[in-house]
């Protein structure tokens, strides 16, 4: 692990957004959410910043980062592969796809290829279970997806 | 200037994930080159719940209801149907209960439904408050401003026998009464939109479809009990939902609907949106309000309920999308007419998500009371592939399994109660003969394991030993003790924990125990897994007579292990199979057995 101890700068839309929110009674989870969508995770240099300028102890930040899944440690792939792990998924075959997506892309489920395109998570009900099995590769769904329907989907954002 | 026809595009994240915003694009395109924009108004509106045929397009006023669109038919149905009056039947809805083309109210999905809750979903477009209030939005509010007093809209609810519909089925009136009479200031209104019961989207589709429908109940709170600020709890992955709040939120303050003095009441009230982050537990009212304050989402004891001690340890108001949703009609139209529908308990209607193994998924609206054979044969057509009916699963992780004996029960809380379920946020979800119930156990437990949030023993310790437990007995390891242990370990969760999340996390294993013993028995003492799911006691093998060696398995077979020559029959070889079942799904000619 690279151990980085200069200060970052934080960008400009989260230093209004820090600026904005500073005074309001429980802020810490909606910063931390701004964080992670400037971010797409939730750098360690970041979270040492926040603790000064909110003035929370860093323990206390990891302790909300690490309570809620939806908070990452570490930074996902390029496109972020999300397969739904919801009841209706699951019963239709949504581990099956999870398998196949681990095979063709070479990584386990929670991390992020070599090259850093992908990255795979499995997720809780993304709430189309009309539409199950589900997946998302960023914010865009496909549903009723089949497993020989991953390699053309997987191309289809390699490219982009 | 009114329009001739209008055409309802579906704007719900299951449609728009099917294209529905390109489709909705394509008909303005379409129309505009057709010469006919000004007669025709293309609106785009909250879900239609018939999501499985998604994306759907409904044309006024002849009510024809297209299903299953992609962006190019809308050329089609323009010309056609717009200019010419002569409706696309191939792209119209096929009723397979009568086999003729069908209009909204023929289709049987929508026949038994009773619409209160998402009155306003697939009507109206959500992100245009003008259309909420021609529905008669916003008019409750005026009501309980000006004509009535806190007592008697506390009595309508009374009246109105609405329950929370969250889950724990506790009556809103009491809530909103204790709140109200404790005399310590500020007060707080909550809506707890934190749905995370896998399997359940009745909540994201109302305030996607409806946002406004949330804001004007949480005013009437406010205004019933004393309090100025309202908070809605929403999950992080909902991003639609958030995004039309967000509108409606914008929307209403600038008709003077929300903000200082409402509607020149001398009233104020605002509404802030606070985002969840992933934590089933969240869903707990104690642990939602710790994390809106910011902190790690750990339950409470109660006492003190959140009536008296609640938001900053200030009294609080905390109720679920469904309950909110359903308060402006009832305000309206009065307690009494709400009290007509439903069972002598459990009045009202029930948004339920009906998925799994079930031919039409989607969202359904009905009375409570209907049964669940009603539900799932008449409104959901029945098991997909004509599979048998196994059991149908209610309450998400808190609930259990229902099975073919007590179809014919009405639905309501306590009718659940007794059935070892719950009636829960309204998930719903059906199964058929390749699903095994311990598997399914196995698969909720991980999910509330995982969710637990550590802080009481009997869930932390009790749920992971549970969950030991199912996994020995999925890989033919487990006794017959082992049964009378999860039992023993389960009822001592029940009583022991501290909040819903672990009183609960037992009812998958206690009540798939109770229904389906023989099946576990037939993986503990015959070591084989009847439904064919759990991987550990299944082997598949080729039958030499049946096989005409076409090789097709050996191709698609992930790990290589099935070998033979052309048109010989081939072999797989048991010690490198990691038993995905791809062989047994693509054999055409039935020669791969599963044991």
């Amino acid at each position: 692990m690279t151990t980085v101890t200069e200060p970052v700068k934080l960008t400009d839309g989260l230093q209004q957004f820090i600026a904005e929110w500073k005074d309001r009674p429980g802020n810490l989870i909606m910063i931390l959410h701004k964080v992670q969508e400037e971010y797409g995770y939730i750098p360690r240099q970041v979270a040492i910043q926040l603790s000064k300028e909110l003035d929370v102890p860093l323990a206390k930040i990891y302790g909300v980062i690490t309570f809620y899944h939806f908070f990452k440690l570490r930074k996902p792939g390029k496109n972020k592969i999300s397969v739904c792990m919801g009841t209706a998924c699951y019963l239709k075959g949504g581990e099956d796809l999870l398998h196949e997506l681990e095979t063709l892309l070479g990584t386990g489920v929670n991390s992020t290829t070599d090259d850093g395109i992908f990255s795979i998570e499995a997720v809780r009900c993304v709430g189309c279970c009309g539409l199950a099995p589900v997946l998302m590769v960023n914010s865009e769904v496909y549903g009723k997806v089949k497993k020989d329907q991953l390699a053309d989907i997987l191309a289809k954002h390699r490219e982009s | 200037m009114a329009f001739k026809s209008y055409v309802l595009v579906c704007g719900g994240t299951a449609c728009q994930s099917s294209k529905s915003e390109e489709i909705y694009k394509n008909f303005i395109a379409e129309l505009e080159a057709a010469g006919i924009k000004d007669e025709v108004q293309v609106v785009k509106t909250g879900c239609f719940g018939l999501c499985e045929k998604g994306p759907i397009a409904k044309v006024l006023p002849d009510e024809s209801f297209y299903v299953k669109l992609t962006p190019s038919d809308t050329k089609e149905i323009v010309s056609e149907h717009l200019v010419k009056g002569r409706p696309v039947k191939k792209l119209l809805y096929q009723g397979e209960e009568t086999k003729k083309l069908a209009k909204i109210e023929e289709i049987g999905f929508y026949q038994k439904q009773f619409r209160i809750v998402l009155r306003n979903c697939g009507v109206i477009n959500p992100e245009d408050i003008n259309e909420y209030i021609a529905r008669d939005g916003y008019a409750a509010l005026e009501k309980v401003l000006f004509q009535m007093t806190p007592e008697q809209v506390i009595e309508q609810l009374k009246i109105s026998g609405l329950r929370g519909r969250g889950g724990a089925g506790f009556p809103t009136w009491l809530k909103w009464n204790f709140t109200k009479e404790v005399n310590d200031f500020p007060k707080y209104i909550v809506c707890n939109a934190d749905e995370g019961d896998p399997g359940a989207y009745m909540d994201r589709s109302t305030l996607e479809g409806d946002p406004h429908s949330i804001l004007e109940a949480m005013t009437i709170a406010g205004k019933t009990i004393g309090s100025n600020k309202g908070y809605i709890y929403i999950r992080a992955e909902y991003p639609l939902a958030i995004h039309r709040l967000e509108v409606a939120i914008q929307q209403a303050r600038e008709l003077g609907l929300l903000g200082k003095d409402i509607l020149g009441s001398g009233f104020d009230f605002d509404i802030e949106i606070r985002l969840g982050a992933g934590a089933f537990v969240c869903g707990e009212e104690t642990a939602l309000l710790t994390s809106i304050e910011g902190e790690r989402g750990m339950p409470k004891p109660r006492p003190p309920f959140p009536a008296v001690k609640g938001l900053w340890q200030k009294p609080t108001v905390i109720n679920n999308v469904e309950t909110w949703a359903s308060i402006p009609v009832i305000i309206l139209k009065g307690g009494a007419w709400f009290a007509n529908i439903g069972t002598e308990k459990s009045k009202g209607t029930k948004v339920f998500a009906l998925t799994g193994k079930i031919k039409n998924s989607g969202l359904v609206e009905v009375p409570m009371g209907t049964t669940l054979r009603e539900i799932i044969y008449d409104i959901g057509g029945g098991i997909i592939n004509d599979k048998k009916f196994k059991a149908v699963q209610t309450g998400g992780p808190s609930g259990g399994v229902i099975t073919a004996d007590y179809l014919d029960t009405p639905i309501d809380y306590e009718n659940l109660q007794k059935l070892g379920s719950i009636m829960g946020s309204g998930g719903m979800i059906v199964m058929d003969e390749d699903d095994c119930m311990v598997d399914i156990a196995k698969f909720y437990l991980g999910f509330t394991v995982d969710e637990s949030c550590g802080k009481c023993a009997p869930c932390r310790v009790g749920g992971r030993q549970l969950l030991d437990y199912l996994e020995k007995i999925s890989k033919g390891k487990g006794t017959r003790e082992d049964i009378a242990k999860m039992k023993q370990i389960g009822n001592a969760m029940k009583r022991a924990s501290l909040c819903g999340l672990g009183q609960t996390a037992p009812n998958p294993v206690l009540s798939t125990i109770t229904y389906f013993e023989k099946e576990y028995l037939a993986h503990i003492d015959d070591k084989i897994c009847p439904a064919g799911k759990c991987k550990a006691l299944i082997t598949y093998s080729i039958l030499p007579e049946k096989c005409i060696g076409c090789g097709l398995c050996a191709r698609r077979c992930p790990v290589n292990c099935i070998t033979g020559e052309k048109r010989q029959p081939h072999v797989i070889d048991q010690s490198a199979c990691i038993k995905c079942g791809e062989c047994y799904s693509v054999c055409k000619f039935g020669a791969v057995a599963r044991k």
